[in-house]
C-alpha cells in the first residue's frame, strides 16, 4: 500500500514528458498538467505522511545490479520521520509554487518548457527525498543540478543569465565531484551505501574522509561558504524558480544530505566540527553581505544562504531536529519571501529596491504576505522563524562551542536588520521612481502567496513548547528519548532581543530618519565597502582560479597556434611542396617519356610511310626486287 | 630438226620480261592484267619445254600446263570483274589514280 509511494516522483515525470514533447501544441495548459500531477503527488504522499507521523517506518528495496563481490545496488524508498518532512516541504511548497507560477510565467514564449524543467525537477527532488541510498541520492541530486541550470538560464538570451546558469553548473559540480568521491569512499569503508546501514557503523580509518567529501556535496549544493558565489547569481532565473529551487528546496537537498547521513557525522566528531564551523561563517558572512544588497532578490539569495548556514551549523552541532525544524520553516517562509518579491518584480518591473518604495498602498497582498514573511524570518515570536530559530540557538548554546551561539545571534540580529531594511525601503516611505505604476498581481499568484503566509505563521508551533515539542519528538524518534525540551529564557529572550533590535535600527535608519543610512555607510566605510563588495569573493575567485585558468587556456591557444598549427601548416606546406616536384617530374620526364615514344614512333612512321605509295605498280616492283635479292642470294 | 632446249628457255625468258615490264609499267589496268597473261604464257612455255626436253613423261609439263592456263582465265575473269566494278565507281581504270586506301 505503501509502495504507491513511487507515483510521488513519477507523476511529475510524466508530466515533464508530456510537457516537454507536446509543450507547443499544450500551450498555458502545460502549465496546469504540472500543477495537477504536482498536486497528485502531494495527495498521494498525504495518507503515507500520516502513517509515518502515527509511527510507521517504511522502507522497501529493489535490486538494481548485483556487483561482483556479491553486493548489491537497490533502489527504493525510505520513508521516516525525516523523509516524511521533506515530503511534506516539497510536495505543498512545490505544488504552490507551480499554481503562482502559471500566473508568472503567463504570456511568456517558452512556457510550456518551463513548465516540463520544473516538473522534471519535482521529479528528482522527490526521488531525493525518499531515497533509500546514496546512488539514488546522487543521480537525483545530479538531475537537479541540472534543472538548476537549466532554470537559471532560462532566459538564456540575456548573457548574464546564460552566464550565471554556467556558474551554477561549474560551482557545483566542485562540490559534486566531492559528493561522488565521498559516496566512494563510505562505500569502501562501510560496504554499503543504504541509508539504514549508517546506523550500525563499524570505525574505519576513512570514515573521516567520507564524511568531509560528502559533506562537500552540501557545500556546493546549499551554497556554503566558500562555494556560495553561484547562488546570488542564480538569481537570474524566473523568480519561481529562485523561490522553488534556489530557497526552499534544492538548497536544502544539501542540509538533508547531511541530515540523512546524519549517523556517519555522528560517528565522525572531527566532520561535526567542520560542518558546524563552515555553517556558522556561512551564516554571518551571508547576512553580512545581505544588510547592502540593493537587489531585492539579492537581498534574498544572501538571507537563503545564510539561512542555510544556520542549519548546517544546527546539524554540526548535532541538532538534527533543529536543523530540519528551521529547513522546514524556512523552505515556507522563503519560499513566500521570493514569491513576494516576485510578486513586486511582476507589478512593477524592477527589482532594485533604489527605484521602489510605497508599494503599501497599491500591492496589499503582496505586502502583507512580505510582512508576514519577514516577520517570520527575522524571528519574532510566534511566528515559525522565531521556533525554529530558537531551537539552534540554544542547541549552539548548549553545545562545547558556545561562539558559535554569539555568531548566529549576531546573523540573526543582521537578518531581521536586513529584512526590514528590506520591507521599509519596498513598500514604505515613498515611491522613488515615478515611471512605475504599480498593480496588483492576479489571483492565482496572491493566492499561494497567502497559503504559505498561513504556514510561515503556524508551522512552528509543531515545534513549540504549546505543542509539547510534537515535532521534536516526532523526529527525534518515537518514545526512545524523549529529550527534556527545558525552556531557555536567556536563549529565548536574547533571540526575540536580537530580532527586535534588527527590526528597530532598520526602522530608524530607512523609515525615521532615511538619513541615518548614509551616515552610517560613512561612519562604518570599510565594513560598507566589503558588504557591498561581497567581500570580493567574486574577484578573489577571478583573481585566483578564472585568471590563472584564462591564462592556461590563453597560453594553450598560442601553443596550439604557433606549435601545432605550425606543424599542420608545415606538413601541409612540405607536402604542397613534394607535390610540386612530383608535378614537373611527372610533366618534363614522365610525360616527356611517353612523348619521345609518340614522336619517336611518328618520325619513324613518317619515312616508312614512304614506301606505302598506294601504287600498285611499285609495290609489284618491291617484290619484284625483293624476289631478285633472294635470287641472288641463291646463285651466290 | 630439234630446236633445243636453250631456245625456249630465251623465248620465255624474253616473254616474261616483256609481261614484267608491262605489269610495271602500265597505267592501265586492263593493260596490266595482259602483261600478267604473259607472264603465265611464259611460265607455260618453259614448263612444257622442260618436261619435253627432261621428264620421262612429257605430258606432265604439259598438263601442268593446261592447269595454269585454266587458273590464268579464272584470274582475268576475276580481274576484269574487279576492274569493270572499279570503273563504275571511279570512272577511271589508271592504276596510279585509284588511291583511294592510301594512308
Amino acid at each position: 500500500m505503501v509502495n504507491q509511494i513511487y507515483f510521488v516522483p513519477l507523476l511529475p515525470l510524466a508530466a515533464f514528458v508530456v510537457n516537454i514533447f507536446f509543450g507547443k501544441k499544450l500551450g498555458e495548459k502545460a502549465g496546469w498538467i504540472s500543477v495537477i500531477t504536482s498536486a497528485a503527488a502531494c495527495l498521494i504522499a498525504l495518507p503515507i505522511m500520516f502513517g509515518v507521523a502515527r509511527g510507521g517506518h517504511f522502507h522497501h528495496e529493489f535490486l538494481w545490479l548485483t556487483l561482483s563481490n556479491g553486493h548489491a545496488l537497490e533502489f527504493g524508498y525510505l520513508l521516516d520521520p525525516l523523509s516524511t518532512t521533506l515530503l511534506f516541504v516539497v510536495t505543498v511548497v512545490g505544488t504552490l509554487i507551480q499554481v503562482y507560477a502559471t500566473g508568472y510565467m503567463h504570456g511568456d514564449p517558452k512556457f510550456s518548457r518551463f513548465f516540463a524543467y520544473v516538473s522534471l525537477f519535482m521529479a528528482a527532488m522527490l526521488t531525493l527525498v525518499i531515497a533509500n541510498n546514496f546512488i539514488q541520492f546522487f543521480v537525483s541530486w545530479e538531475i537537479m543540478g541540472l534543472c538548476s541550470y537549466l532554470l537559471i538560464g532560462f532566459w538564456f538570451e540575456k548573457d548574464s543569465a546564460a552566464n550565471a546558469g554556467r556558474k551554477a553548473f561549474l560551482t557545483t559540480r566542485i562540490g559534486d565531484v566531492g559528493f561522488f568521491i565521498g559516496i566512494m569512499t563510505l562505500y569502501v569503508a562501510s560496504g554499503s551505501l543504504n541509508f539504514r546501514d549508517l546506523h550500525h557503523l563499524q570505525p574505519h580509518a576513512l570514515l573521516p574522509m567520507a564524511a568531509l567529501f560528502i559533506f562537500c556535496g552540501t557545500i556546493g549544493k546549499s551554497a556554503q561558504f566558500p562555494l556560495h558565489v553561484w547562488l546570488p547569481d542564480a538569481m537570474e532565473g524566473p523568480t519561481p524558480v529562485s523561490a522553488l529551487i534556489h530557497a526552499a528546496t534544492m538548497v536544502a537537498a544539501g542540509v538533508y544530505l547531511v541530515a540523512r547521513s546524519f549517523p556517519l557525522f555522528e560517528a565522525v566528531p572531527q566532520a561535526m566540527t567542520v560542518v558546524a564551523t563552515i555553517g556558522t561563517i556561512t551564516a554571518f558572512m551571508a547576512a553580512f553581505i545581505a544588510l547592502t544588497a540593493t537587489d531585492i532578490k539579492k537581498v534574498l539569495a544572501y538571507s537563503t544562504i545564510s539561512q542555510l548556514g544556520f542549519m548546517v551549523a544546527a546539524l554540526g552541532l548535532g541538532g538534527l531536529t533543529p536543523g530540519t525544524f528551521h529547513l522546514m520553516t524556512h523552505a515556507f517562509f522563503k519560499a513566500l519571501l521570493f514569491m513576494a518579491a516576485g510578486s513586486v518584480i511582476h507589478g512593477t518591473g524592477t527589482q532594485e529596491i533604489k527605484e521602489l518604495g510605497g508599494l503599501f498602498g497599491k500591492m496589499k497582498h503582496t505586502s502583507w504576505t512580505f510582512l508576514i514573511g519577514s516577520v517570520a524570518i527575522a524571528g519574532v515570536p510566534p511566528l515559525s522563524g522565531f521556533w525554529s530559530k530558537d531551537e539552534i540557538l540554544l542547541t549552539a548554546y548548549n553545545s562545547s562551542q558556545r561562539w558559535i551561539y554569539w555568531v548566529l545571534l549576531a546573523s540573526a540580529f543582521m537578518t531581521a536588520f536586513y529584512m526590514f531594511r528590506l520591507v521599509f525601503l519596498t513598500f514604505f516611505g515613498k515611491a522613488r521612481n515615478h515611471h512605475i505604476h504599480a498593480h496588483e498581481s492576479p489571483v492565482n499568484m496572491t493566492l499561494p502567496l497567502w497559503v504559505l503566509a498561513a504556514g510561515a505563521i503556524l508551522l512552528g508551533l509543531p515545534g513549540s513548547p504549546f505543542f509539547g515539542n510534537w515535532f521534536q519528538n516526532f523526529l527525534g524518534g518515537h518514545g526512545e528519548h524523549h529529550a527534556e525540551h527545558v525552556i531557555n529564557w536567556f536563549v529565548m529572550g536574547s533571540s526575540v532581543v536580537a530580532a527586535t533590535g534588527g527590526i528597530l535600527l532598520a526602522a530608524v535608519l530607512y523609515l525615521w530618519f532615511p538619513q541615518g543610512a548614509l551616515k552610517m555607510g560613512e561612519i562604518f566605510r570599510p565594513l560598507y565597502l566589503a558588504s557591498i563588495n561581497k567581500l570580493w569573493f567574486d574577484e578573489l575567485y577571478k583573481r585566483i582560479i578564472v585568471d590563472p585558468w584564462q591564462a592556461t587556456g590563453r597560453w594553450l591557444f598560442a601553443f596550439d597556434k604557433t606549435i601545432i598549427d605550425g606543424t599542420v601548416n608545415g606538413a601541409g606546406w612540405l607536402t604542397l611542396l613534394t607535390s610540386r616536384i612530383h608535378d614537373v617530374f611527372d610533366k618534363y620526364i614522365i610525360d616527356g617519356l611517353v612523348n619521345l615514344t609518340g614522336a619517336v614512333v611518328q618520325i619513324f612512321g613518317a619515312f616508312t610511310r614512304r614506301i606505302q605509295t598506294g601504287l600498285i605498280q611499285n609495290y609489284l616492283l618491291i617484290v619484284f626486287l625483293g624476289v631478285l635479292v633472294l635470287v641472288y642470294f641463291e646463285l651466290k | 630438226m630439234i630446236v633445243p632446249l636453250e631456245h625456249f628457255l630465251i623465248f620465255g625468258a624474253i616473254i616474261f620480261t616483256i609481261g614484267l615490264y608491262g605489269t610495271l609499267v602500265r597505267r592501265n589496268l586492263i593493260g596490266v592484267l595482259i602483261s600478267i597473261e604473259l607472264i603465265l604464257n611464259s611460265v607455260n612455255v618453259n614448263l612444257v619445254a622442260f618436261s619435253k626436253a627432261t621428264s620421262m613423261a612429257p605430258e606432265t609439263g604439259q598438263i601442268f600446263a593446261v592447269f595454269v592456263i585454266a587458273m590464268a582465265a579464272a584470274a582475268v575473269a576475276v580481274g576484269l570483274a574487279i576492274v569493270i566494278a572499279l570503273y563504275r565507281v571511279q570512272k577511271t581504270v589508271l592504276a596510279d589514280e585509284v588511291n583511294l586506301l592510301k594512308w
